[in-house]
């Protein structure tokens, strides 16, 4: 272990009451993300990965097991503000500009006029959206919308990424660029991401680390380290070596499922 | 090329038949017209007489049937006259000038429209905020509303000029009674209309309460609030006019009706009624404006 654990959870279990009975979104659950992996959760629908995402941003409490981020409980580190959280759809105010948007943030936080105008320019920057600052939300595409709430988490600067999804509503040629852009921005920026997909060629071209997860009970069946320079482009998806990984990655998938029918 | 002509350049004609000129303009020729029928049958009592001695006819009975002088029903001309007379013929601070009467109305609506959205919107983001209240009091408020505000307007007034309060401020709190209601279910439903993610977004942040409510909750209640104050401004201007009814009728929209049914001066009180109704019509249309500017600088699609 050389770099420093950014999460940690040790068998975290997080059950719902439901009219219909408890509901087992996550069940003993292992994992540890480090500084600077990037990290994707795979599975289909119900396999409780948005949960695991919602547990670790302190969005949701676990019944059971431990967790830490940054080395704290997670609502300490919700409240330090430790994590800048990215959505399935980009929750923009409609009523704010770009800019205001990004602003958001960074107004709540307390940074002064300066210190905030820095940084507006900085991330949209960051995610190609100069010369957008006075545009209304609905003036953009949903590509460049997730890209503003993108510019959005960032502004803050947390050490730590979490990704709900956010290029779920996307076109696939929307989707690969952005791709693209957020492996260059992690290259460049350093900082740890947690990303949920459901895409596997998503999850194999970004991560370093995939994480499989499957449902009823959702649980990690598989966590796959993947190898790619990390100024890979999207040509390495035709390499042996990155079909090799998405064949593990199905194979994993598949297994969770078989518990179903 | 003609044809280019003539959709970029539509004829007079044209525009009044497509656009809301006509139909709007045939409602209104109906509504005079039936207006002036229903005069003559009105008027029967008080100018069957008249038109007997004057030897009977239809000439003499329209003429006699429209021009009483203190009919049933007055015509719409004479409406219009007594309008006339008492818009610009009187000077507008003599208590003879509806224009004093209107600015009379006018200010305790004003002021009881504030105070009543003042009290809305504190109720609603309290009720918003405090779970318990939302089950405590909103069955007072609905309550409130229940109360026929024409039994309670004179009991308010008779109270509260005991204790020395008259003249602007009891017509005022009728206003409030009566137009904080559409204000707090609206904003009950706005301040409570930002979605799941929005809130969770907020979360992330550590936002305190205060900075939910003003970065969010606040703004995407604002289209709720204005479709509530259209409602609001409309009752309060009927709930000051009412507030009018029990004060011996001193000044006012509601002591010219008054003072119009004491003397039979009907077309006192049918000028009133448009004043009124000018008067509300002005006050919504005014709050419809201010929305628009609002939604315009909210990034509202144009």
């Amino acid at each position: 272990m050389a770099a420093a654990s950014v999460i940690e959870a040790r068998e975290l279990s997080l059950t719902f009451e439901t009219a219909d009975g408890p509901v087992y979104a996550l069940s003993k659950v292992n994992l540890t993300v480090q500084d600077g992996d990037f990290v994707s959760f795979i599975g289909p629908s119900g396999c409780g990965k948005t949960t695991l995402l919602r547990v670790i941003a302190d969005l949701e409490q676990a019944s059971e097991g431990h967790i830490s981020v940054n080395g704290m409980k997670p609502d300490e580190a919700r409240r330090k503000r430790a994590y800048g959280y990215v959505f399935q759809a980009p929750a923009l105010y409609p009523w704010r500009t770009i800019e205001r948007n990004v602003a958001l943030p960074l107004e709540i936080m307390g940074f002064s006029a300066a210190e905030r105008a820095e940084r507006i320019a900085r991330n949209l920057d960051l995610v190609n959206l100069k010369g957008f600052e006075k545009k209304f939300p609905w003036q953009l595409s949903g590509g460049m919308q997730q890209r503003v709430s993108i510019a959005r988490a960032l502004a803050v600067d947390p050490k730590l990424l979490l990704m709900d999804e956010p290029f779920g509503a996307l076109d696939e040629i929307v989707r690969d660029k952005l791709n693209q852009q957020l492996l260059e921005l992690w290259g460049r920026t350093k900082k740890t991401v947690v990303f949920v997909t459901h895409s596997i060629p998503e999850a194999v071209f970004l991560s370093t680390h995939i994480v499989v997860m499957s449902p009823r009970p959702g649980r990690i069946i598989d966590v796959i380290e993947t190898k790619f320079p990390k100024d890979r482009t999207l040509d390495i998806r035709e390499t042996p070596e990155f079909l090799k990984v998405a064949h593990r990655v199905r194979e994993g998938l598949r297994q969770g499922h078989s518990y179903d029918d | 090329m003609t044809l280019a002509a003539t959709r970029s350049r539509p004829s007079l004609a044209g525009a009044f038949a497509h656009g809301s000129t006509l139909p709007v303009t045939i409602i209104v020729l109906i509504v005079i017209v039936v207006w002036y029928l229903a005069a003559i049958p009105m008027n029967r009592v008080l100018s069957e007489p008249l038109i007997a001695a004057a030897g009977g006819g239809l000439g003499n009975t329209l003429s006699i049937s429209w021009s009483l002088p203190r009919p049933v029903l007055p015509a719409p001309h004479q409406v219009l006259i007594e309008l006339w007379n008492t818009v610009f013929i009187v000077a507008p601070w003599r208590p003879k000038s509806l224009l004093y009467h209107c600015w009379v109305t006018l200010s305790s609506t004003l002021l009881g429209f504030i105070l009543g959205t003042l009290l809305g919107v504190g109720l609603a983001i309290a009720i918003v905020h405090v779970k318990a209240l939302s089950r405590s009091l909103m069955p007072w408020i609905i309550a409130s509303q229940t109360i026929p505000i024409l039994a309670i307007a004179p009991m308010v007034i008779v109270v509260l000029g005991s204790i020395g309060l008259t003249g602007l401020l009891p017509k005022s709190l009728i206003s409030m009674y009566l137009c904080f209601f559409p204000v707090t279910i609206g904003m009950v439903k706005g301040l409570a209309s930002p979605d799941p993610m929005q809130l969770d977004l907020m979360r992330t942040y550590n936002a305190s309460t205060a900075q939910v409510l003003w970065k969010l909750r606040w703004p995407a209640a604002l289209p709720f609030l204005f479709a509530s104050l259209k409602v609001a401004i409309a009752i309060a201007l009927v709930g000051a006019i009412v507030g009018e009814l029990p004060t011996g009728a001193q000044a006012g929209i509601g002591a010219r009706l008054l003072n119009g049914s004491y003397y039979g001066q009907t077309q006192q009180i049918w000028a009133a009624l448009v004043a009124a109704a000018v008067m509300s019509s002005g006050l919504v249309w005014l709050v419809g404006f201010i929305e628009r500017r609002v939604a315009l600088a909210m990034g509202g699609r144009p």
